[in-house]
Parts: structure tokens; C-alpha cells; sequence
């Protein structure tokens, strides 16, 4: 299959497919007086086609890349200006993490089905959005990974703002200035770099990196304006309370690219940038990034368990879901990389689909509050038994994919300082705590609110969305060494370029 | 040389500013004639004039720095870029106006020689090469636009911007003259070159610096800099709104371009004195620019608000110091203008029942109601925030590369923020469009407004992206050519 794509800029066609879907879309509304169901419903099926595709072009970029070769592969370049260059490329990681993109955005177009209003600028701006994610990704030049990685604010401030819930314009602005003030922070260091290395390419940069060097002084204050955009991203505590009113507010498919994929830019940016570009100040901020990390898992958690809103405990949950990727990723061993990584993938699934869950009961009786619901296993099983399978997930209950990346970061930090793991530990626990307890509001017990009397079980569009996320969180969780094995090279390249500089 | 030789070459060379100069006295006497009934004609072979212009400061630019008028002014790579931007912003606000004034039915013919009066004045200013011609320059601009801001004579607010910008700008005229004078009296000449010289000998001390920092007071004023902004939100809100355009666009360009020359041609070995005061005057419009707009209601207020950001900008690219200082400055407002003219055109386009509208509020609801026009105000508004992948952003990132590599790393950071505060109120605007439910259906704009919107946008992305490296080669190269 490699071959059949060999000479082709492989990259772009998957990072640029929707966004050539949108200008179709956008098109088709020129000569169409639309917005009737019909043309709606054509918009819906045309994306969803759009997004197959693109997952299709990414199933042959992933056949022609050679995972046991640790370079970049598939690289493109054209120059542009300010001596950056339209660069793409992808080892390991931004591999797992684009399939984990395309994978993902068509069970998210089927959830965006119960759209109603202003369809095509709906499914335009997903387009674009699909886009952007998969180029921070993809970007090999530090300025177009500046430029995905921003703009990708653009379709999500108006996704929220306009599907989401009653609070949606404060959340939507909520969230773009917060991630916008992080960001440009991390532009002025961007260019700071770029003066001081001589090149925006970023493997040209970690190459300087790690030869010459940035002074340490430096490196700490670079370091600190890539952890002011990481770190709102990713998102860290105490800078992470966009992350409720954004959740909150969005509509059910942006909550799941929210959870699923740009929560990951934040890690990704640590495990590309932090991490081998200043490896001293990593070494240095080392002990803070596990404190602010234990108290992510432990806080967070707490703070899930006493939510009301669905969506807003699951949003806690994905804190202490990150807290766990901070932790491992700066216990900078193989164990807590590699973990690190998985937990990325594998949050991006559970997370997903249990927003997906909440989507479900929530087009059904329009309202998120855990109170209103209980007893459904009685009128949904098949709910219940998909729900079930993911607030297992959420725990990390082994044989799902939750597991290993807990473990494996816990173990990583172990051998860095055994508080930190004992201190996730607990975290673990709680979490135990809070979704189980959601669950069992939810779904046992018997109906006492009269209105679920109605409620449907999975139509054949949610067993659609839902089966593929089923089957990936059990093969995860059955069998990880397929993605272990994958990741492994990047993993390993990116704990020697760290522990090179270690005290 | 034999004097009428050299006339009749500089005469050759400074044909942009001859066919400016033609068009204007010929529709003047046409016009006095046929009085307002060739509005249509004029305003028409005005675009082309001024196009025509533009045209001919690249076509016969003669690839080497040229003296020309005794070293009155000069004919190289810097006026030529300024020139081609000064003639597309003045053309497409041109035909703007006439398209918005024949709807409105105010077709007086002096608006089209006026803004080529305008226009000339500001080739004249990019020209520049002594301080008289620095001063005539900057003159016949403001003159022009003294009268054009009080357009609607019968209109107290109209009436009230004119007046208000003459006496205030007429202060800065004298603060200018008093400034060269200073700068007169201790280099001994009137000429950039001389004054070089002489700057690079040692001469001046603290007197010269007390000339330069007059005229940069009076450059900031005439270019909208914080702390000398006081005039342009009222004039921007009481003129018609197809002169605030104009005023918005190419004025500013002229105002940079010579800013750019006079502190990097006659004063460049001052750089460390002017660079304090360049860069307090960027840091504070940058700031002062993005608060203040964040209360505005009226959407020319905060256009207003928001040149006065941009102008920000754009000095802090100038205050590096380095080569690239100027032209990172160029490249900025090459790409601000086109979102500003786009801007300009939509709020243009924004009428109910015949009656401009222009509040915040009148956006409410726009893609709902008028889906392409929203789509087009969101690209520019994201643009003129500095998102990317517009063009604004990589106008920001040229401004922020030059800052860096010049050293002030300070002011890179306070524009970072001054960047976040203006995406606030920018957003607002975008809230107000996709956010709000609709107040009322808005008329189908025209023809030419949709056109010159679009044409914005798409110059904003992704054309002027994709051909960034051409124009960064470009304003490079004159800058290289010229200082």
C-alpha cells in the first residue's frame, strides 16, 4: 500500500481534504436557497463522507510510515517567508496522534446529526477545525505549528458560541483569551528561538538544542512561555477552569474534539518542544510540574465528585486525566513517556465517548443534570452496558485502555520520587469514587422522574458512533503493546534528547 | 549638468506626482464648469489617475536611489512600495465614496480632486528628501483632509470633526516647523543628507535631540499615535464614513514611510535617543489603542480605536533599529490595509431602511440574516486581531521578529498582551455577529462594496499569505535600496 502513495504529499492531502470539503460545502450554499431538512441532511451525509475520506487518506499515510524508523517521515517542504517554510512531517507520536484525529471527527460529524440550525456554517467550521488539528500535528516548522495551533481557536470560539448551551457566549470567550494570552507568550519565545538558533525548522531546532544549546538562563524563561500556552492547553491546574464553562457550554461533538484531541496539543507541545529544546529548565521545573500535577489528580477529582452538571464532572475527570500525562511525561523515563503517550490516546477515547453518553441522554430529554436522571438501565440496557464500559475506562480498570497509561506513568514517576506516585495513587481512587457514583445515579436504581417513562434506547446512528470507540478502548486495553510498540521510538528518542542534560 | 536637462529628467522622474498634479487642477476647472453633474466621470478617472500613479512609481522606478529637484526628493525603493500602497488604498476608498455618495445623493464634485490632492501630498511626504518638502508634503495632505472631514457642511458633526481636526493638526504643524527649525539650527541644512552628515560628526547634542523629538510628536500626531490621538475617534465618527475610510488607510502609510525615512535616513546615527521615544509612543498607542476600544459602541469609534492599536504596531516594528525595522514596518501595513479598506466597506454596506446604521449592536444577527457578509467581516475582523492564518498575523509576526531581533524584548511582550486585549473587543464584534439574534434585516449591499469586501478577504487569506515571502523579498529590497 506504501506504494501507491509514494511521491504524493501525503500529509497535506490528509491535513487539507476537509478544508477542501468546506470550500465545497461552502459552494454548494452559494447556488442553493437551502435550509430545508432535505439540504441539510445532504450537508450531513457530505461531511461525514469528507471525514471518511480523510481517515482513509490517514489509513495510507499510516501504511506508507515505517514506525521502527525513528526519524521523520513523509516529509514535505516549500519555502515561504521570514525563513520558515511550509514544512510537514511526523514521527511516531504525531502519527498516533493524527490517526487518533481522523478516527475520531467522523463519530463526531454522526453525533452533530440532531444539528438543527445554520447547518453548513456548522459543518464548515468542523471541517476547518479537522484541518488545523491535524496540522499542529503534522508541522514541522515551528511558525505553521504556531499557525495550526492557533487558529484552531478560530472554528472552536464560534462552535461554541453559537451550538452551545445557555452560558455559551462567557465560555466562548472565556476559552479563546485565555488560550490566546498563553499563546502569544509562547510566539514571542517562538521568534526568540528562531533569532537565536537561525532556523524555524523544528528538528533543525532541536538539533541546536541539544548540540549547542540554549543558555540556561534562557531556558527557563523560554520554558515559561511554552508552559504559559501548554499548560492552559493541556489544561493544568490552577489554569484550567476554562475547561468546565468550555465543556459546559459546547455542543456535544466540540466537547469530544475539546476532550479528544486539543487537550493532546498541550502534551504533544511538551513531548516536542519543552522537553528536548530545554531539557535543563524541564530538569529544573521537574518538581513543579509534579506538584501542580498531583494536585490536578488529586483536586480535580474531589472536585468531580461533588459536580452536579454531567458534563462538567467529566470535565474535572479530564484534569486529573492530564495530571497523570503531566506527571508522566516529565518523569522523563521510558515507562512515564510511554504512558504518557497511551494515556493521551486512550483519554482521547474514553473521554470521547463518554461525552458522546452524556450527548445521548442529553438529546433525549435536554438537560445535564445528574439529578434529573436515574434508573435508565431500565429503559436503555444497551446504554447502560456502553456507559458501563466507559466509566470503567474512566477508572482504568484493566482490560480497558484507562489502565495501562495510569500504570505506566505511575510507575514512571515511582522511580523519579515515590510521593508523586503515591500521591496519584490516591487519585485513582477517587476517581473510583466519582464515576462509579455517577454511574449509579444514572443508570441503576429504579425510574423516579415520570418524564424518562419515553426514553429510547441507542438508535442505529449512536450504535454506529459508538461500536468503533468499543472496540478500540478493548484492544487498548487487551492488547497495548500494538500501540506501545508504535510509539515506542518516539518515546525513546525524546527521554535521551531529555536525560542528555540530566544534573 | 545643464540645468534644463536635469529638469526635464526629474520632471520624467516624477511623473506619479505629475499625473496626481494634472488630474487634479484639470477636474478642479472641469468640474467648476460642469459643476456636479460629472461626479461619476471625475470620480472614475480619478481611480485611474491614482492608479495610473501608483503604477508609475514602480514601472519607471529607475532601481537605484534618485535625486531629484536640487535633493528635494528622492526616487527609490522605499517611496515606490509606499506609493503602490498609497495609490491601491486611495483608489479603492475612492471608489467607495463615489459609489456610497451617488447612493446618497451628495455628489459634489470636489471629493474625487480632493483626495487626489490628498494623494499627491502624501507622495510628496514618502519623497521627501529635505525638510521644506517634508513640511509641503505633510501640508497639502492634511489641508485636503481638513476639507473632506467636513464634508456634510450642513451636518454639525461633520462640521464640528473639520474644525476639530484643523486646529489641532494645525498645532502640530507648527510643533513640526519648530522641531526643524531646531534641527535646522544645529546641523546647519535643510537636507536629509547634510543633516546625516552632520548627525554623524556629533553635532546637535541635546538641542537636535529637542528637534527630533518635536517632529516625532507632530509624525505621531498626524498618524494617530497615543498620546496624540485626541482627535481621531471624533473626526473618525463625525466624518462621512467613506472619508474615515480614506483617512484610515492610506494617510497612515504616508505617515510611517516617512517616519521610516527621516529616522532612518538623517538620524539614523541617533538611533538609541529615538528609539526611547518611538517605542514609549508604540507601547502606549498599543495599549492605550486596545483599552479604549474596548468600550466603544460605535463601530467607527472603535475603528478608530483600533488604527490608533495598528499604528502601534507598526512603530514597534520601526522602533528595532535595524534593517529590518522599517521593513517589517512596510510589510505591516501592506497587510493592515486591505483588512481596514474590507472593514470600511462592510460597515459601509450596513444600512436599514436607507439609513446607516453603526453600532455594535446593528451587527446583531448578520449570519443569520446575510450569511457572505458575515463570513467576510469575521475573516477581516480575525485578521485585524492578528489570528492566524490571516494576514494580520503575519503582519504581527514581522513587527515581532523585528522587535526581537532588535533587542527590545520588553515591548515584545507588552504587545503580546496589548494583542490579547484587542482580540477582546474584536471578538465582540464577532459575538455581535454570529452570537446575537438578528434586530432586523440590513439592505443587500452594492456591488462595488461587495467587491472591495471580497477582494479584502481574499487578499487577507490566503493571498497575501501565500505570496508573503514575495512581498517580504519587496519591502526587503527597498529598504536595502533606499536607507
Amino acid at each position: 500500500m506504501s506504494e501507491l502513495v509514494a511521491g504524493w504529499p501525503i500529509l497535506s492531502i490528509v491535513t487539507f481534504l476537509p478544508a477542501a470539503g468546506a470550500l465545497l460545502i461552502l459552494l454548494a450554499r452559494v447556488s442553493a436557497r437551502g435550509d430545508n431538512v432535505g439540504y441539510d441532511n445532504g450537508v450531513k451525509l457530505l461531511t461525514l463522507l469528507i471525514t471518511i475520506a480523510t481517515f482513509v487518506a490517514s489509513l495510507f499515510a499510516f501504511a506508507a510510515f515505517d514506525p521502527s524508523n525513528p526519524d521523520y517521515q513523509l516529509q514535505e517542504n516549500i519555502p515561504w517567508a521570514f525563513g520558515a517554510s511550509y514544512a510537514m512531517g511526523v514521527d511516531t507520536l504525531a502519527m498516533s496522534l493524527v490517526m487518533l484525529t481522523t478516527f475520531l471527527t467522523p463519530i463526531c460529524i454522526l453525533a452533530s446529526w440532531v444539528i438543527e440550525k445554520q447547518v453548513s456554517s456548522y459543518m464548515v467550521l468542523f471541517l476547518i477545525l479537522e484541518t488545523l488539528m491535524i496540522g499542529v500535528f503534522c508541522a514541522q516548522d515551528i511558525i505553521l505549528f504556531y499557525v495550526f495551533f492557533e487558529g484552531g481557536l478560530i472554528p472552536m470560539f464560534i462552535l461554541i458560541g453559537v451550538w452551545g448551551g445557555e452560558r455559551r457566549v462567557y465560555a466562548a470567550f472565556k476559552f479563546f483569551l485565555y488560550t490566546l494570552l498563553g499563546s502569544l507568550l509562547m510566539l514571542v519565545a517562538i521568534i526568540f528561538m528562531i533569532a537565536t538558533a537561525g532556523t524555524s525548522n523544528i528538528p533543525a531546532l532541536t538539533e541546536y538544542a541539544q548540540t549547542t544549546g540554549f543558555e540556561q538562563n534562557v531556558q527557563i524563561w523560554l520554558w515559561l512561555a511554552f508552559f504559559a500556552s501548554f499548560a492552559v492547553k493541556m489544561p493544568m491546574w490552577p489554569v484550567h477552569t476554562w475547561l468546565p464553562d468550555a465543556h459546559v457550554e459546547a455542543p456535544t461533538a466540540a466537547s469530544v474534539v475539546l476532550a479528544a484531541i486539543l487537550l493532546k496539543m498541550g502534551g504533544y507541545g511538551f513531548l516536542r518542544f519543552s522537553l528536548p529544546m530545554f531539557p535543563d529548565a524541564s530538569h529544573f521545573f521537574t518538581p513543579f510540574v509534579f506538584a501542580l500535577s498531583v494536585v490536578a489528580i488529586v483536586w480535580a477529582s474531589l472536585v468531580a465528585f461533588r459536580q452536579l452538571d454531567m458534563k462538567k464532572l467529566i470535565a474535572y475527570s479530564s484534569v486529573a486525566h492530564m495530571g497523570f500525562v503531566t506527571m508522566g511525561i516529565f518523569a522523563g523515563n521510558e515507562q512515564g513517556i510511554q504512558g504518557a503517550i497511551f494515556q493521551m490516546l486512550s483519554h482521547g477515547i474514553i473521554s470521547g465517548a463518554l461525552f458522546l453518553c452524556v450527548g445521548v441522554v442529553y438529546d433525549r430529554m435536554h438537560t445535564r443534570e445528574i439529578a434529573f436522571y436515574g434508573g435508565l438501565v431500565n429503559r436503555m440496557p444497551v446504554y447502560a452496558a456502553v456507559f458501563m464500559l466507559f466509566t470503567m475506562g474512566n477508572v482504568g480498570l484493566p482490560g480497558t485502555s484507562g489502565f495501562p497509561g495510569e500504570i505506566l506513568t505511575m510507575v514512571g514517576a515511582f522511580q523519579v520520587n515515590a510521593w508523586i506516585a503515591a500521591g496519584a495513587a490516591l487519585g485513582v481512587i477517587f476517581s473510583a469514587a466519582y464515576a462509579l457514583t455517577l454511574y449509579r445515579k444514572v443508570a441503576f436504581g429504579t425510574i423516579e422522574n415520570p418524564k424518562l417513562g419515553k426514553m429510547a434506547d441507542l438508535d442505529a446512528r449512536e450504535w454506529v458512533q459508538f461500536i468503533p470507540l468499543i472496540i478500540a478502548t478493548l484492544i487498548m486495553g487487551l492488547a497495548p503493546t500494538y500501540v506501545l510498540d508504535f510509539t515506542q521510538n518516539s518515546a525513546l528518542t525524546i527521554m535521551n534528547q531529555f536525560a542528555g542534560a540530566a544534573p | 549638468m545643464n540645468p534644463a536637462i536635469e529638469l526635464g529628467r526629474d520632471l520624467q522622474l516624477a511623473r506619479p506626482e505629475l499625473l496626481l498634479a494634472a488630474y487634479a487642477l484639470i477636474g478642479a476647472v472641469l468640474g467648476a464648469w460642469f459643476k456636479d453633474r460629472i461626479f461619476g466621470a471625475l470620480s472614475t478617472l480619478g481611480v485611474v489617475a491614482i492608479l495610473g500613479a501608483g503604477l508609475l512609481a514602480v514601472v519607471w522606478n529607475p532601481g537605484a536611489e534618485q535625486s531629484i529637484f536640487q535633493g528635494a526628493m528622492v526616487i527609490d525603493g522605499v517611496g515606490a512600495f509606499a506609493k503602490v500602497l498609497i495609490a491601491l488604498a486611495a483608489a479603492a476608498t475612492l471608489a467607495l465614496g463615489a459609489d456610497h455618495f451617488t447612493t446618497t445623493k451628495e455628489q459634489r464634485f470636489e471629493f474625487p480632486v480632493l483626495v487626489a490632492l490628498a494623494t499627491l501630498g502624501m507622495f510628496v511626504m514618502v519623497s521627501a528628501q529635505d525638510l521644506i518638502c517634508l513640511y509641503v508634503g505633510v501640508e497639502l495632505q492634511s489641508l485636503a483632509a481638513y476639507v473632506l472631514a467636513a464634508w456634510r457642511r450642513d451636518d454639525a458633526r461633520s462640521s464640528e470633526a473639520g474644525l476639530k481636526y484643523f486646529v489641532l493638526s494645525a498645532i502640530s504643524s507648527g510643533l513640526l516647523l519648530f522641531g526643524s527649525s531646531f534641527v535646522y539650527g544645529f546641523t546647519g541644512s535643510i537636507r536629509f543628507d547634510s543633516i546625516a552628515a552632520a548627525v554623524g560628526e556629533g553635532a546637535g547634542g541635546i538641542g537636535l535631540i529637542f528637534g527630533l523629538v518635536l517632529m516625532l510628536c507632530a509624525l505621531g500626531f498626524k498618524m494617530s499615535a497615543a498620546p496624540f490621538h485626541m482627535w481621531t475617534p471624533d473626526v473618525y465618527e463625525g466624518a462621512p464614513t467613506p472619508i474615515t475610510a480614506f483617512f484610515a488607510a492610506a494617510p497612515k502609510v504616508a505617515a510611517i514611510a516617512l517616519m521610516a525615512r527621516l529616522l532612518y535616513e538623517p538620524f539614523a546615527g541617533m538611533t538609541p535617543q529615538w528609539q526611547q521615544v518611538v517605542a514609549a509612543l508604540a507601547a502606549i498607542s498599543m495599549v492605550w489603542g486596545s483599552i479604549a476600544a474596548l468600550v466603544q459602541t460605535n463601530l467607527k469609534r472603535l475603528m478608530a480605536y483600533s488604527s490608533i492599536g495598528n499604528m502601534g504596531f507598526a512603530l514597534m516594528g520601526l522602533s528595532a533599529g535595524t534593517e529590518q525595522g522599517p521593513s517589517s514596518a512596510l510589510i505591516y501595513l501592506a497587510l493592515y490595509l486591505p483588512t481596514t479598506i474590507g472593514m470600511f466597506a462592510l460597515i459601509l454596506a450596513m444600512r436599514r431602511d436607507g439609513q446607516p446604521v453603526e453600532t455594535v449592536a446593528d451587527l446583531a444577527g448578520l449570519a443569520q440574516k446575510r450569511p457572505w457578509m458575515a463570513a467576510l467581516f469575521t475573516m477581516l475582523l480575525f485578521s485585524v486581531a492578528g489570528i492566524p492564518p490571516f494576514a494580520g498575523f503575519m503582519g504581527k509576526l514581522a513587527v515581532f521578529t523585528a522587535t526581537i531581533d532588535g533587542g527590545l524584548y520588553w515591548l515584545a511582550i507588552v504587545g503580546g498582551m496589548a494583542a490579547v486585549l484587542a482580540a477582546a473587543y474584536y471578538l465582540r464584534l464577532i459575538a455581535s455577529i454570529w452570537f446575537s439574534a438578528p434586530v432586523g434585516q440590513l439592505q443587500s449591499p452594492s456591488g462595488t462594496i461587495m467587491v472591495t469586501a471580497l477582494a479584502s478577504a481574499a487578499l487577507s487569506f490566503p493571498v497575501l499569505v501565500l505570496l508573503l515571502g514575495a512581498l517580504q523579498s519587496a519591502a526587503e529590497n527597498a529598504v536595502r535600496m533606499s536607507f
